[in-house]
């Protein structure tokens, strides 16, 4: 089977990045936690491929260490929607038109309203900045994104004959809902996963950025991009960097996910 | 049509109501006492006493809720504890700013993504198509207010055809207030357009296989005649929904955008308020994003119903 030219693609940016942060954990070229004002904002050199920062800390390790908050945030923030939508969405789609099915959209509705940014704000204004404020409120955003998309598609799959047979055999919502339902929509919780995961990617960048997501000195490419602001009009090269690193894995992703999906869906194969 | 209307009425006060409780009860579980929260650790007890008085700390739960909600529905947000003003003075005043802001990058966004979906559509398969889709994938990677930054440095600090940034005020002539408030919208519009064009492109696709733009074909129209006068209509509901959708981003973008470019709205509001610990300024402005986007949502509902009957009935 031949695959799909924006997986590879996809695929081959993900890679570079995953590498990169799984090399950080053991290597980096510089220690980003030393500061050596003495060679702050230096140019790319020898001794510091990507330059400097204007505290002296290597570009490139400041980014491999980056990215490790970034896809940190994206992941737990995915794994939270996904864990907790995935299941109300089931719920939901087994109990349709009754009562849990209606809670479950209405609380979504309410959820829709908070974009990610407010839900941030508001958790920051209570228990003050942090990575974990991030985490929550991109975590929070994805549950009903995740409990509409299963809850659409389950339906569909209940109207399905396998599913009357199941039922025949006497099989309780909840078994039927594990057994058959899940494994039938696992692809396009995967593809939702894939862009939930890059637009995470997005709005941790954004939310550190304003200051309502990793602190000092953890690095993070949002952090990164604020502080080069200070210095964007002697060195460009420091808003440059993290900017291309953001676009790269964002672009990664959703290759990715673009590439799964027609992938895992013939009938959009077909229609491309 | 009445029917419906009045039933998403109801839903839309019930959201609003629901709302008011989640951001009064996340406000109500700061640990320990508004008052000193806001005053700080050395503030001295006959002045958080007094705040507590100014608040309205010291009636019941039932009453401070009841109390807050009644306000905001005539307008009364209270007094913002740094400003010693009202907030809905502060509000109105930064309003003024958000709102054209977002209204400028939708207009933006909407110009851009119509004729470029329109095109690729037209164009499926060719090069252009590519080309669109390609630029459209990047324009989705790009985060906003990085975007903003690299405007800044090319159009402001190297060609010096705009101002990095501030806001002159409206009273200064509407030129001038909207040539500020440019980069910033058209930073705001990009990402938006990208998503907008490939909605409008797969949607114009989509009715492009329907029957009837067959029997459009079949009477003798070429395939741009078909999708000017038969499928363009009918590829608009998609569309409308991501617009609908994307306000909610819009505002969440423009919060972010504004500190980019120093832009006296509610953006920089809100931030001053979580610096200062003004919980009260905080507490209203995210009330009133939250109003908005569901009023947007509650609104898109009704356009569709009006210009789809099938969407009437159910959900």
């Amino acid at each position: 089977m031949k695959l799909p030219i924006q997986l590879i693609a996809g695929l081959v940016l993900t890679t570079i990045f995953s590498v990169a942060v799984a090399v950080s954990f053991i290597w980096t070229p510089h220690d980003v936690t030393i500061l050596t004002i003495a060679d702050k904002l230096q140019p790319p050199s020898e001794k510091y491929w990507l330059g400097t920062d204007h505290f002296g800390r290597d570009m490139l390790s400041m980014l491999m260490v980056g990215a490790r908050t970034s896809i940190a945030v994206a992941i737990i923030a995915v794994g939270i929607g996904m864990g907790i939508g995935v299941p109300l969405g089931l719920m939901a789609a087994a109990n349709r038109g009754g009562l849990l099915d209606e809670v479950t959209m209405r609380g979504n509705d309410l959820i829709f309203a908070f974009p990610s940014l407010v839900i941030a704000i508001l958790i920051t204004a209570v228990f003050g900045p942090s990575a974990l404020n991030a985490i929550l409120a991109i975590g929070i955003f994805n549950i009903p994104v995740f409990a509409r998309v299963t809850r659409g598609a389950a339906l569909s799959v209940w109207t399905l004959d396998y599913i009357l047979a199941a039922r025949t055999c006497g099989k309780r919502a909840l078994r039927i809902s594990v057994e058959h339902i899940l494994p039938n929509i696992a692809n396009l919780l995967i593809v939702q996963g894939t862009i939930q995961f890059s637009l995470g990617i997005l709005a941790e960048a954004g939310l550190s950025y304003v200051g309502l997501g990793a602190q000092p000195p953890t690095p993070s490419w949002g952090r990164m991009l604020a502080d080069a602001q200070t210095y964007i009009y002697s060195d460009a090269r420091l808003a440059f960097l993290p900017g291309i690193a953001i676009v790269m894995m964002v672009l990664g992703l959703n290759l990715m996910g673009d590439g799964l999906r027609d992938l895992l869906d013939p009938r959009i194969r077909r229609e491309r | 049509m009445i029917r419906f209307a009045a039933s998403r009425l109801l839903s839309l006060t019930v959201s609003l109501l629901m709302a008011s409780v989640v951001v009064f009860a996340v406000v109500e579980v700061i640990p320990g006492d508004p008052a000193s929260y806001m005053l700080g650790l050395n503030a001295a007890p006959e002045a958080v006493e007094a705040l507590r008085d100014e608040l309205g700390l010291n009636g019941t739960l039932w009453a401070r809720y009841f109390g807050w909600v009644t306000g905001m529905l005539t307008g009364d947000f209270g007094q913002s504890y740094t400003y010693r003003v009202p907030v809905s003075d502060l509000i109105t005043q930064r309003l003024w700013v958000s709102l054209p802001l977002a209204l400028f990058a939708l207009l933006i966004s909407t110009l851009i993504a119509f004729p470029v979906g329109l095109i690729a559509a037209a164009r499926r398969g060719k090069p252009s198509d590519y080309a669109i889709m390609g630029i459209t994938q990047l324009g989705i990677a790009v985060p906003n207010f990085w975007f903003a930054m690299l405007l800044v440095l090319v159009l402001a600090v190297k060609l010096h055809w705009f101002n990095a940034g501030g806001f002159p005020g409206w009273e200064n002539g509407l030129l001038l207030g909207l040539k500020s408030l440019t980069l910033p919208a058209v930073a705001l519009a990009l990402p938006q357009a990208s998503i907008l064009a490939r909605v409008m492109r797969s949607s114009l696709l989509e009715t492009l296989t329907q029957d009837y733009i067959r029997t459009a074909r079949a009477k003798g129209l070429t395939r741009a005649q078909a999708l000017r006068r038969h499928a363009l209509r009918n590829a608009m509901i998609p569309v409308l929904t991501i617009i609908g959708l994307q306000f909610s981003f819009l505002i969440a973008g423009a919060i972010i955008i504004e500190n980019v470019f120093y832009l006296p709205g509610l953006g920089r509001l809100i931030f001053q308020g979580i610096t200062q610990r003004d919980l009260v300024v905080v507490e209203s402005v995210v009330m009133l994003l939250v109003f908005s986007v569901i009023l947007i949502t509650f609104l898109v509902d009704i356009a569709y119903a009006a210009v789809d009957p099938r969407l009437r009935s159910g959900r």
